[in-house]
């Protein structure tokens, strides 16, 4: 999450974070979990999979909140997350904010 | 199916398949019939996902329950589903899923098709069974269309829209679905878009776990036939229409959300309340008709 200030507590504070999986050969392109991802985790790959489509691919692992949508909103079944261990978001998100700006 | 060369393809999910490493809704999916035919960016999968993860949510036995479609791109979700499921003819899901709610009334019976199955030529059964209030949760998926066809206009297709039985415009009344089911006796009416993907599982999970006749309208995207036939762009781009057009107004009176073409959908839960179902009345009917000659039916002595 890019803070706008860094919360006193971040040291304690552990959000949910979840571990992204893409089965690239069956999407079909449409873009919706790059849109409607509420932490910016994918982009469109460059690449065409095997039925000449672009696929997501994950840019920030780390930032995925386990919100589920990607797996909700994708048509074609081919995104799906799976529960990792929270984590503590100091590290990659005073990052993220760096990079942000 | 193998390729030129004669190398196996497989048309399975590629999922690794440990424990771990596995899509949540694949044992809900007939994974050998992947990838679907759906065209890219089309809605009917995304409905498809809100349907598993709400049936997954009301905790209901998989073995309870049956899924009926009929004919068109709408009425192949039955086909894809990793349960007992059934893809009837063009218009029939309601009766085929009525004969299978009271010959088992253990079921719960889901009809999942589209605008032109439903409203069209299946319009008749889909007013009975609400008269009746039967025991059945009929999600429409609504894209305005017969996509499978070939984009015909519909019973559902907005004034002006450009349909290829429509090449200068619509110039039909459309129904607007939710007041059809309303005023016809339904006792839970809801309306989403696909983009409202958690509140259509929240609903479908609600709608399920209440007896009697249960209506949601999912407006989806269509971009072969109807976004392209209008110039409306991707299923993306109509994803994005529906985020700026719909409306959220749970006391709305479905008297008054009929669908323009490209105006607000107003969308949210309008009808909620509880009434004895065919088959309660039916019974209670007849219990007090016929006293102690009357022989509850429950459908075990059926196998
Ligand atoms: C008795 C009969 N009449 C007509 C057809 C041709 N037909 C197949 S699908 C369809 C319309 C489907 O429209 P809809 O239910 O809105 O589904 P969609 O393809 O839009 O998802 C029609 C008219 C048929 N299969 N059977
Ligand atoms: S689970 Fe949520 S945060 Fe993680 S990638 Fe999917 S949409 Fe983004
Ligand atoms: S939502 Fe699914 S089909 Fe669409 S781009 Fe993402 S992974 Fe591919
Ligand atoms: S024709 Fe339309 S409704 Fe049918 S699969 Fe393609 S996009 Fe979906
Ligand atoms: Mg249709």
């Amino acid at each position: 999450m890019a803070y706008w200030r860094v919360p006193l507590d971040i040291k304690k504070v552990e959000v949910p974070h979840g571990n992204v999986h893409i089965d690239k050969e069956q999407c079909k392109g449409c873009k919706f979990c790059v849109e409607y991802c509420p932490r910016d985790v994918l982009e469109m790959s460059a690449e065409f999979n095997r039925k000449g489509y672009h696929y997501p691919v994950v840019l920030k692992q780390g930032a995925c909140v386990n919100c589920n949508l990607c797996e909700m909103i994708c048509p074609d079944f081919s995104i799906f997350v799976m529960e990792g261990k929270p984590r503590n978001p100091e590290a990659d998100e005073i990052i993220d904010r760096k990079d942000n700006q | 199916m193998s390729n030129s060369k004669g190398q196996i393809l497989s048309n399975k999910l590629e999922i690794p398949k440990s424990d771990e490493l596995k899509h949540p809704m694949e044992g809900y999916l007939r994974e050998e019939r992947f990838p679907h035919i759906w065209c890219s960016t089309c809605g009917i999968g995304t409905v498809l996902t809100g349907f598993i993860t709400g049936l997954q949510k009301s905790g209901l036995d998989r073995e309870k329950v049956a899924v009926v479609s009929g004919i068109g791109c709408s009425g192949r979700a039955a086909g894809y589903l990793r349960l007992d499921s059934f893809h009837s003819t063009h218009g029939r899901a309601i009766p085929f899923a009525t004969g299978l709610a009271l010959g088992n009334p253990e079921l719960k019976v889901v009809v999942i098709s589209g605008d032109g199955d439903i409203a069209a030529i299946g319009g008749n059964h889909f007013i009975h069974a609400a008269r009746r209030n039967m025991n059945l949760t009929v999600i429409c998926i609504n894209n305005f269309n017969y996509a499978m066809t070939g984009g015909q206009a519909g019973p559902t297709t907005p004034e002006e829209a450009n349909a290829s039985t429509a090449p200068f415009g619509c110039y039909e009344y459309p129904f607007n679905l939710p007041f059809l089911a309303e005023s016809s006796g339904a006792i839970y009416v809801a309306r989403w878009t696909s983009l409202h993907i958690r509140r259509v599982s929240n609903s479908i999970s609600e709608a399920l776990l209440k007896p009697g006749f249960s209506f949601i309208e999912v407006i989806a995207p269509c971009p072969t036939l109807y976004a392209r036939r209008n110039r409306l762009g991707s299923g993306l781009d109509l994803m994005k229409f529906y985020h700026d057009s719909a409306i959220i107004d749970h006391n709305a009176d479905t008297r008054d959300i009929d669908i323009g073409y490209q105006d607000r959908i107003t969308i949210g839960k309008f009808v909620d309340k509880d009434k004895p179902t065919f088959l309660e009345n039916k019974d209670n009917f007849l219990k007090k008709k016929l006293g102690d000659k009357f022989i509850q039916y429950t459908g075990q002595n059926w196998e």
